[in-house]
C-alpha cells in the first residue's frame, strides 16, 4: 500500500471517528442539509413533470377556426383567401370535417363514443400557424377573424400550454435561487461544524505540527468529513424526496386516472440522483476547505 | 550532527536569548545542555526542529540549514528527530499506545506496521503493560516515558529533551536518564536541556553551559 492511500485511508478513518464520536450532532447537521437539499431537488422534480405534461402540447400559437355547419362553399372559399392575403398569418389549413371525424377516431376511448353518434358531428376548419407570437396579437387576430362571415368559433389553442410553459420558466428560476441560497446555507452549515471541529482539536493540531505532520495531512480528515457530511446529507434528501412523491403520488394518480392519463411524479434518474448526492459533497469539500484555510491560519505555525 | 555557529536569537521583544552561540554535537554523542531558568536553554533546544528561526548565525542539522530551511520542509525535519517537551504536550483523550502512533500516522506506516513500531517503543520505555491506559492515570515519570516512547517511535538519529525531569522525584529522574543512556547505546545522538545540575554528575557526559544566552567553556567529561 503506497504511502499515499495508506494517508487517504488514515484520513478517512479520522473523519469516520470524528462523526462516531459526535453521533447526535453530526446526524442533526445532515438532517439539516438534507432537508435543505430536498427543498428545491422536489421544486424541481415537480417542475420537471409539469413541463412533460406541457411538452406534449404544441407551443407554436395556433389558431381553430371552427366553421358553421350550413356554412356556404362560396363563403369558404372567400375566407381561405383571406387567410392567405393576411400577413400575420403563417400557414393555413383546411381541415375537413370527415378528415377531423377519422382522426378523433384514432383518440383512444373516444371511439366508442362517436359511434353511437349518427352523424358527424364536427364542423369543418382552418387550422392557422400564426407569424407574430405576442398574446395580445395574437387574440387581436382571433377577434378578426371571428366576425367573418361563416365563422363560428375561433379557438387559440396554445395559449393555456404557453402561459404554462411561461410558469415554468419563472418556477424554474425560482428554485435556481433558492437552490443557491440552500447551497449557500449547505456550505456555511459545514463551515461551522468544522471550525468547531478544527477549534476542538486546536491541541492536537499543534502537536501534530511540531511531531512534523505537513498542512495537507492535517487538513485532510477536515476535507473529508466535510465531504461525507455533505454526501450524508445529500443521501437524506434523496429519501426525503423518494418519500414526499410516493406520499404525492397515491393522491396524484387517483387525480389523474379521472382524466384518463396514467400520469404520476416519477423520481430522478439514477444519474441525476448521484450528481445531487455528488453535488451535496462538493459543497460539503467546499465547507471545509473554507473553514479549515481560515482556522489552521488561527493556530500558531510553530 | 548538531552544530551552531555564531548564532544569535533575539525576540521581537528586544530581547537577546542566546548570543553568538557556537558548538558542535558529532553523531551518536551524548550532551547535557544546562543553566539557570532564563540562560536560554529553550530556546536553543527550539531552534533545532525550526519552532523558532534564529536571528542570524547558522543551525545544522544532519547536514541541513535548519535556520534558513522552507516551510513546506520543515515536517520532513521534525519526523527525523525525537523531540520531548518540557510540558510532554500529551493527548488525554486518548490512549498511551495512541499517543505513541500519532507521529507515525503522518510517515505513512501501515497500521500493523505502525503498532509493531509504537509496541516496540513502549517496550523500549517499560510501560508495554500500560498501552491501553490513558496518559492521566500514569504517574509523572510514567507519562514523561510515554512522551519519550512517541519521540523515538520514529525512529530519529536525534533525541532532544527539554528539561525531561522537570517535576521528577531524584528516583524517578535517574530513571528517565537511563532510558537517555539506552538510546544513546543504540547510536541515537541525545542532546539533554535541564537545569537539574545533579544528574550531570553520574552520567559522566559532556556539559554545555548557557549563561544569559552564552555558551560558558563546555565542561568536557570522558
Amino acid at each position: 500500500m503506497s504511502v499515499w492511500v495508506s494517508q487517504h485511508v488514515h484520513a478517512m478513518g479520522a473523519a469516520f471517528g470524528k462523526l462516531a464520536v459526535q453521533r447526535a450532532a453530526s446526524l442533526l447537521n445532515m438532517l439539516v442539509i438534507g432537508i435543505a437539499i430536498s427543498l428545491p431537488l422536489g421544486g424541481y422534480v415537480l417542475l420537471e413533470n409539469l413541463q412533460g405534461v406541457a411538452a406534449r402540447f404544441s407551443l407554436e400559437p395556433q389558431l381553430s377556426l371552427f366553421l358553421e355547419a350550413a356554412v356556404k362553399p362560396a363563403d369558404r372559399d372567400a375566407l381561405e383567401r383571406h387567410l392567405r392575403n393576411e400577413p400575420r398569418v403563417g400557414s393555413v389549413r383546411f381541415v375537413p370535417r370527415d378528415a377531423a371525424l377519422a382522426e378523433l377516431k384514432k383518440t383512444e376511448g373516444i371511439a366508442e363514443v362517436i359511434a353511437a353518434l349518427n352523424e358527424n358531428p364536427l364542423p369543418d376548419a382552418f387550422v392557422v400557424k400564426v407569424r407574430n407570437v405576442e398574446p395580445q396579437q395574437l387574440e387581436a387576430l382571433a377577434a378578426d377573424l371571428g366576425k367573418r362571415p361563416g365563422v363560428g368559433h375561433v379557438q387559440t389553442d396554445s395559449g393555456w400550454a404557453r402561459r404554462l410553459a411561461a410558469l415554468i420558466d419563472i418556477g424554474r428560476l425560482a428554485i435556481l435561487l433558492l437552490s443557491a441560497l440552500l447551497a449557500t446555507g449547505l456550505v456555511a452549515v459545514t463551515f461551522n461544524t468544522i471550525r468547531l471541529q478544527v477549534l476542538t482539536q486546536r491541541e492536537e493540531i499543534e502537536l501534530a505540527r511540531l511531531l512534523g505532520a505537513t498542512d495537507a495531512f492535517i487538513r485532510r480528515p477536515f476535507y473529508y468529513l466535510g465531504a461525507l457530511q455533505g454526501l450524508v446529507g445529500g443521501g437524506i434528501g434523496l429519501a426525503i424526496l423518494a418519500g414526499g412523491l410516493h406520499l404525492l403520488n397515491r393522491g396524484v394518480r387517483a387525480l389523474s386516472q379521472t382524466y384518463g392519463s396514467d400520469f404520476a411524479f416519477t423520481f430522478p434518474l439514477i444519474g441525476d440522483a448521484l450528481a445531487v448526492a455528488a453535488f451535496a459533497s462538493l459543497l460539503g469539500w467546499l465547507g471545509a476547505y473554507l473553514s479549515v484555510s481560515i482556522y489552521l491560519r488561527g493556530i500558531q505555525r510553530q | 550532527m548538531i552544530s551552531f555557529s555564531n548564532v544569535s536569537k533575539r525576540y521581537p521583544g528586544g530581547q537577546e536569548a542566546l548570543s553568538n552561540v557556537s558548538f558542535s554535537i558529532s553523531a551518536g554523542e551524548f550532551v547535557f545542555l544546562t543553566g539557570h531558568s532564563g540562560a536560554g536553554k529553550s530556546t536553543l533546544f527550539k531552534l533545532i526542529p525550526a519552532i523558532e528561526r534564529a536571528t542570524s548565525g547558522s543551525v545544522i542539522v544532519n547536514g541541513q540549514n535548519v535556520s534558513a530551511i522552507k516551510v513546506s520542509a520543515v515536517p520532513f525535519l521534525r519526523r527525523n528527530l525525537g523531540l520531548v517537551f518540557q510540558d510532554q504536550k500529551l493527548l488525554y483523550d486518548r490512549s498511551v499506545i495512541d499517543n505513541v502512533l500519532l507521529p507515525l500516522s503522518f510517515s505513512g506506516f501501515a497500521p500493523k506496521e505502525a503498532a509493531r513500531r509504537a509496541r516496540a517503543a513502549l517496550d523500549k520505555v517499560g510501560l508495554t503493560a500500560r498501552e491501553k491506559a490513558n496518559p492521566i492515570e500514569l504517574s509523572g515519570g510514567e507519562q514523561q516515558r510515554v512522551a519519550i516512547a512517541r519521540a523515538v517511535a520514529n525512529r530519529p538519529a536525534i533525541l532532544i529533551a527539554d528539561e525531561p525531569t522537570a517535576n521528577l522525584d531524584a528516583d524517578s529522574a535517574a530513571s528517565i536518564i537511563d532510558i537517555f543512556l539506552a538510546f544513546q547505546q543504540v547510536g541515537v545522538t541525545v542532546l539533554i536541556a535541564t537545569h537539574d545540575v545533579s544528574l550531570l554528575g553520574g552520567a559522566g557526559k559532556r556539559v554545555l553551559k548557557l549563561e544569559k544566552g552564552r555558551l560558558m567553556a563546555g565542561r568536557e567529561a570522558a
